[in-house]
């Protein structure tokens, strides 16, 4: 779906802000509904659920961005995603505020984030782009989700990106 | 149109690794002397096909060995050769080779050319020096087969078999009809090369039948529109014929029939215009003593119909056990499909039994049916994934052989139970823990044949191999009737290495306990086979990783026994639902000793952290699953819930938990594939009403509680 170096963007809200994935990561859309917690897990990984017989990890992105905590209501979605890791495709599930839009992001557009602080804290953000006046925060999944996965099956982080990065 | 060979490789690789399994075990079922037609044609069309799809895919080195060990299996086959044990050593080392040969070709790795080429010219010597040794010139007239040179078989059975093969063959011809269907050639067959190949069996007349040729301008030249009729002497095997045929069975309609002598005369027939014979067919058609008489003909031909040996070779699939080769993730596949519809159901069935109205009962009614039909999809399923343990067992044969061998030991192997079936990842699982026990049988077990003798024993040893089923579990036997294990040195040698303290009393089953320790061995010397230290520890870990259990009974100068016991499949697990706080937990039934409830004042504090409770004259901790796990339980005070005593990795301990709730199957699904490992947790399941439940993993959480108590 990559024509003229324009790809898709799925687009969801996360308070204020405007975040996008490509769409070709996105598995489905499902409405909020328990999760099991699981044991020594990070704080934003919530718990894990049923999609369709496997057991897929679901994870709080407004606890992962140190977000202010939203209630979950019926309204809450899960955007199932699948990611690269150093251990192959995985599928997981991030709980966001609600989607808005699929849209057209042409990759010239699109601006590096300014470099703030530390690097390790936007180095998951592929970069930011201007859609209909607004400012969508494109992510890097791989990096941003991957990494817990990595940790929580015993990799060690650093390396788990690295090689993933190699 | 060029078609990509390397696709067809796995196959090719896979079905040979098999058929190497099958020659294995024809082999060791070889009789030194007589052998059996049946096997030695196993062995040899093994090696045929080897060789065939080799050539095909140009893995030459294969093709060039396989051909070698096809020349002198021919011999073996024709009866020409008698089996001995230096040959059936040969033989079994050419798989050995070709094993190798096939794993380096197929991690396209360099093929270990000496070993190969020693062994080629090991098959080759074989072959020449039964061609120096040939008694008889072959071909001998009116007799058709080449007398055997007698290398100490029975010389008596081998005559028998020629008298009966000579009245045979004067008597009959073969006759073919091959009538190819039109894709044989797109098929990669060639008629010409099996003409000639049937050509070099013995003198071959050709009829040609150019019938179904079309005229030139629908012609098709991709297609085959020939036919042919054949005969051959009946000299010729039936199985050389069939051989010619084999690649193109399928491809075409085939008829191999033997026919009485008289009518075999080609002039004889009235069609015998339209036959090209082959260069001398005239003079072998006229070999049969007796000329035919066309009245006798037309007797012989009516006669012909239920000839003795007609066969109808036009076999499309080769009909022997009627099975598919189906890949494993298919079988997934359909078994997560059914998982989730068992779920589905149990789902319905929830819902179903609070429904109210006229049509509530019928409903119900066939909820209960649907609920049966499901348990037996699923269990048919299951039954897919299940195989005989005889694929595990049938290594044993030759590995006993060889170490016996090697140790001087006189063994003999006794399977049962090898129709036992079990779940695939469990087949591949106890192959490897198996071979060590048997090992150390044959090593440490079994004694010398003089002890034995001494010890006023037959100077024979046996090694039992039996599987069973014992309730919803598989026991796998391992047994034999040497020495028993020897408690003063296995102790002495604890003492030694500081497991034991000098002093220490122990029992029987505590001493057994001590070869399961990593780096246990009382083996005087380290041969190749054992004596590393590196096996009863590894051995039960494995069967531990499968959900399994080890024993061991052994009575001095008796013998030994390991049974090892393990669950019919990895993909479902008996369990005890607990509650702990929201939380659901599956405990496997496997773990569980007994559950209870605690009097306030059946517990202990240890130095004010460390809970324990009195079970059965023991101390056992508790471990606090809502502690361990983070969760918010119903209650804090042990005596409001229930301990569940579990056992894990030999220690046990009580689990506190608020509630029992029931027990039930559960699909095992991997946390893993989406996750990653959690310590204390084997892997998660699905609920009736599509919640997930985590599976306990009893010795990882009684490792995860003690690592907390450490920290």
């Amino acid at each position: 779906m990559t024509t003229n170096g324009s790809h898709q963007v799925l687009t969801f809200v996360l308070g204020n802000e405007t975040y996008g994935v490509d769409i070709l990561r996105v598995q489905e859309i499902r409405g909020w509904s328990a999760v099991t917690k699981i044991p020594h897990a990070p704080a934003h990984v919530l718990g894990v659920l049923n999609l369709r017989g496997s057991i897929v990890p679901i994870v709080d992105l407004r606890m992962r961005f140190a977000l202010e905590r939203a209630e979950y209501t019926a309204v809450t979605v899960i955007i199932v995603m699948s990611v690269n890791t150093p251990a192959g495709r995985r599928d997981f599930g991030v709980v966001v505020d609600g989607v808005s839009d699929v849209v057209d992001v042409n990759s010239a557009e699109v601006k590096p984030a300014p470099e703030l602080g530390s690097r390790s804290a936007t180095d998951y953000i592929r970069g930011l782009v201007s859609v209909a006046e607004r400012m969508v925060v494109l992510l890097d999944i791989d990096r941003l989700i991957g990494r817990d996965l990595a940790l929580s099956s015993g990799v060690d982080g650093e390396e788990a990106l690295a090689a993933s990065a190699a | 149109m060029t078609v990509d060979l390397t696709q067809f490789h796995d196959a090719f690789f896979e079905e040979s690794f098999e058929a190497l399994d099958a020659m294995e075990a024809a082999l060791m079922k070889l009789d030194v002397g007589s052998p059996e037609a049946e096997l030695v044609n196993t062995i040899f069309r093994v090696a045929h096909s080897i060789k065939g799809g080799s050539a095909t895919f140009g893995f030459t080195e294969i093709a060039s060995f396989t051909h070698s060990l096809e020349t002198l299996l021919d011999e073996l086959r024709s009866g020409t050769m008698p089996v001995t044990v230096a040959l059936s050593d040969l033989l079994l080392k050419s798989v050995d080779v070709l094993r190798a040969m096939l794993r380096a070709v197929q991690a396209k790795q360099p093929i270990d050319a000496q070993r190969v080429s020693d062994l080629q010219f090991d098959l080759e010597v074989a072959i020449a020096d039964k061609n120096k040794s040939e008694a008889v010139p072959p071909a001998a007239p009116g007799g058709g087969l080449p007398r055997p040179a007698i290398h100490g078989g029975s010389l008596a059975r081998i005559e028998d078999t020629l008298s009966v093969l000579d009245k045979d063959t004067a008597l009959a011809r073969w006759r073919i009809r091959f009538h190819p269907y039109r894709e044989l050639l797109a098929r990669g067959n060639d008629p010409l090369r099996m003409l000639r190949e049937l050509a070099a069996l013995g003198e071959l007349a050709v009829r040609l039948d150019a019938q179904m040729l079309p005229p030139l301008a629908e012609l098709n030249p991709q297609d085959c529109y020939l036919a042919w009729s054949l005969e051959l002497p009946g000299e010729v095997t039936e199985e050389a014929i069939k051989q010619v045929f084999e690649w193109a069975e399928g491809d075409c309609d085939l008829t191999i029939e033997r026919q009485a002598a008289e009518t075999s005369d080609l002039p004889a027939s009235p069609q015998a215009a339209a036959v090209a014979p082959a260069p001398a067919a005239a003079a072998v058609a006229a070999a049969p003593a007796v000329a035919a008489a066309p009245a006798v003909a037309t007797a012989a031909a009516t006669a012909r119909a239920d000839a003795p040996t007609k066969v109808e070779a036009s076999v499309s699939g080769l009909g022997d056990s009627g099975s598919i080769r189906v890949s494993v993730e298919k079988i997934d596949e359909l078994m997560n499909t059914v998982g989730e519809l068992v779920i589905t159901q149990a789902m319905l069935s929830q819902l179903g039994s609070h429904f109210d109205g006229p049509d509530a009962e019928k409903l119900r009614g066939g909820l209960a049916q649907l609920e049966r039909y499901m348990r037996e999809l699923q269990e048919s399923v299951m039954r897919v994934r299940m195989l005989p343990i005889s694929f595990v067992f049938s290594r044993f044969p030759r590995m006993v052989r060889d170490l016996a061998q090697r140790l001087g030991k006189q063994i003999e192997l006794k399977l049962t139970g090898e129709q036992t079936e079990l779940d695939k990842t469990v087949l591949e699982k106890i192959g490897d823990p198996l071979v060590h026990l048997v090992r150390n049988c044959i090593d440490h077990g079994i004694e010398s044949p003089d002890a034995r003798v001494a010890a006023g024993k037959s100077a024979e040893g046996t090694v039992h191999l039996d599987a069973c089923h014992r309730g919803g579990n598989i026991a796998v036997e391992v047994s034999d009737d040497g020495g028993g294990l020897d408690k003063e040195r296995i102790l002495a040698k604890a003492r030694a290495r500081g497991l034991v303290g000098a002093n220490d009393v122990l029992s029987d089953s505590e001493i057994h306990e001590l070869i399961f320790l990593p780096g246990f061995s009382t083996a005087e010397k380290t041969t190749d086979v054992s004596g590393r230290g590196v096996g009863m520890d590894v051995v039960r870990r494995n069967v531990k990783e499968l959900g399994g259990k080890i024993d061991l009974t052994s009575e001095p100068g008796r013998g030994s026994r390991f049974t090892i016991t393990l669950p019919l499949t990895l993909a479902i697990v008996d369990g005890q639902s607990v509650a702990v706080g929201t939380e659901t937990y599956i405990v496997p039934l496997i773990s569980i000793v007994e559950s209870m409830q605690l009097k306030e004042t059946g517990v202990t504090r240890l130095s004010g952290h460390s809970e324990v409770l009195s079970f059965r004259g023991d101390y056992l901790p508790i471990i606090r699953l809502h502690e361990l796990f983070g969760v918010e339980p119903r209650s804090r005070a042990l005596h409001e819930g229930l301990v569940v005593v579990a056992e894990g990795d030999g220690r046990r301990v009580g689990l506190f938990v608020d509630d029992l709730l029931g027990q039930q199957q559960v699909v095992i699904k991997s946390l893993e594939a989406n996750y990653g490992h959690i310590e204390g947790v084997s892997g998660a399941t699905i609920l009736g009403d599509g919640s997930v439940a985590l599976i306990l993993d009893v010795p990882g959480l009684i490792r995860a509680a003690s690592m907390r108590a450490a920290a």
